[in-house]
């Protein structure tokens, strides 16, 4: 059985159907490419994965468990929701930094919402463990015990940020804010950011189609990085062919809302069965071509 | 009548001008956040009757208004409502005609400031899984501050010389009180001597609005 199952997945925008229907395993520890052109429903996908779009029909199941059904879907909580979608990750095209706070701040913000309701958890354990001593000696011993655990955590939260962001080569940049950072650092905040919840599958939306050409080169050496390094399970949406090619385990082609072809990289890139495949690849080449010939025309 | 003189009575009129100044904005800031979520509701109904209320009171003239607020509940109920309250009577009819007045315009800043945050930011709170308030709270709320704090003060300072409208239902405030002088002592000068007092206190109001604004000017959204 796969990792991550996704059954039938489909999606309408009022009555242009976007995705007909989408199928693909992923096994933990892989990464997934998936490739298509603009409108072909990638990014959709993507974000029905993460519950920022809810799909009209489909199952989505990880570790055996399912985590999305269409079907029942309308009768779960928000928090319900909420905590399932932390088995994903996302690292959005537009980074979607928090301006108001520093690269460090950005990473920790989410962690430390956290803190408030595990101090809760902790309270009722200390009220336990202290039950025997007299009522106010008890309460003084609680609020210590308890402000005391929150500092743990706090620091804990903040080393485990200093470390996210050394990891993605940023340890001098921590106390600035986005807006003193350039695309590409603001997507490798972006990145340790979203690693900072721990997500089972990190989900990346075409992460360097809004930067500048001589940025997208340390973005991408990050992910490939974290494939290394940490053997994390990734999906991947994106336009950079020769990246995909390297770093994937697994592609998609996907075309019109359907899954035209998949495989590895070696059967989707060299050996490609469908026609449309081969049409998107050979315009893809052709598109970078002219791209490295506009480069040398602009020296 | 000398020229302390005419400061002592225009300070008194000045008083009455910083009350309904204060009073509107504490209470017209928050009634404008209400209104602004009405307006914002997915709940049709709601909606547009928030957003009717806010086209009819945007649409009129604030002097309209006062008349409104202070002549029309009594001939509904004819009862003079505004009787329990003394000689301050004229004084909560104007407070009641601006805070509601002037919560409308608010509620139109907040509604654009609130509108301005990209869905993005929404989004990224969303996947991190932070519940709406500690998106709201945590992440949007600074960043509608620092887009309203410029329509604001506009606002703001606009109100401060709208006050002199409520001399029409003779609420004594500065201009009423230098008109008084014109009429009886055919004194004109001071009149423009109130002018000073708008000038000198929309000059602080622009200085905290501009250090507001630069104490925000640390990021941008």
């Amino acid at each position: 059985m796969a990792y991550l199952e996704v059954r039938n997945i489909r999606k309408s925008f009022g009555s242009t159907e976007v995705l007909k229907g989408i199928d693909f395993d992923l096994k933990q520890g892989e990464v997934l490419s998936i490739i298509g052109s603009s409108g072909s429903g990638k990014t959709t996908l993507l974000r029905c994965l993460n519950y920022l779009e809810t799909a009209d029909e489909g199952q989505v199941s990880l570790n055996g468990d399912v985590i999305f059904d269409a079907n029942t879907i309308k009768q779960e909580s928000s928090d319900q929701i909420r905590t399932r979608r932390l088995n994903f990750g996302m690292v959005f095209q537009q980074f979607n930094l928090f301006p108001q706070y520093t690269a460090l701040e950005n990473v920790m913000l989410a962690p430390n919402q956290v803190v408030p309701s595990i101090l809760k958890a902790k309270k009722a354990e200390f009220k336990i463990q202290y039950e025997d001593l007299p009522f106010i000696e008890r309460t003084r011993t609680i609020n210590r015990e308890v402000r005391k655990y929150r500092k743990y955590l706090l620091d804990n939260n903040k080393e485990m940020a200093k470390e996210l962001l050394t990891r993605v080569g940023l340890h001098d940049k921590m106390g600035n804010y986005p807006c003193e950072l350039s695309g590409g650092q603001c997507q490798r905040v972006a990145i340790a950011r979203a690693l900072a919840m721990r997500p089972n599958i990190l989900c990346f939306d075409e992460p360097t189609s809004a930067l500048d050409p001589e940025l997208t080169g340390e973005v991408l050496k990050v992910i490939r990085e974290l494939k290394e390094t940490t053997n994390s399970t990734m999906i991947i949406v994106t336009h950079e062919m020769e990246f995909a090619k390297h770093v994937s385990d697994k592609v998609i082609f996907m075309a019109n809302g359907v899954v035209e072809e998949a495989g590895t990289p070696k059967q989707v890139f060299d050996h490609p069965k469908s026609e449309k495949t081969v049409a998107f690849l050979k315009k893809a080449v052709e598109d970078t071509e002219y791209e490295e010939i506009g480069a040398v025309d602009n020296v | 009548m000398s020229f302390a003189n005419v400061t002592l009575e225009l300070l008194s009129g000045f008083g009455m001008t910083c009350l309904l100044f204060i009073l509107t904005l504490a209470f017209a800031l928050p009634l404008g956040l209400i209104i602004c979520f009405g307006s914002m509701t997915k709940f049709k109904p709601v909606r547009y009757i928030v957003r009717g209320f806010v086209w009819i009171i945007r649409g009129t003239p604030l002097m309209l208004q006062l008349f409104v607020v202070f002549y029309v509940p009594g001939m509904v109920f004819n009862t003079p409502i505004f009787a329990p309250f003394g000689d301050y009577g004229r004084f909560v009819a104007a407070l009641i005609a601006f805070v509601i007045n002037y919560a409308c315009y608010f509620s139109e800043i907040y509604r654009g400031g609130i509108e301005s945050i990209s869905k993005g930011q929404y989004e990224a709170g969303q996947v991190l899984g932070m519940t709406k308030g500690q998106i709201f709270f945590k992440i949007v709320l600074k960043q509608v501050i620092k887009n309203i704090v410029p329509p604001m003060s506009n606002e703001i300072i606009t109100l401060v010389k709208d006050t002199s409208l409520a001399r029409v239902i003779a609420v004594a405030d500065i201009i009423f009180k230098a008109e008084e002088i014109l009429s009886l002592k055919a004194l004109i000068w001071p009149l423009f001597y109130a002018g000073a007092f708008y000038l000198i206190f929309n000059g602080l109001l622009t200085l905290l609005f501009r250090r507001t604004e630069k104490s925000l000017s640390y990021f941008h959204s």
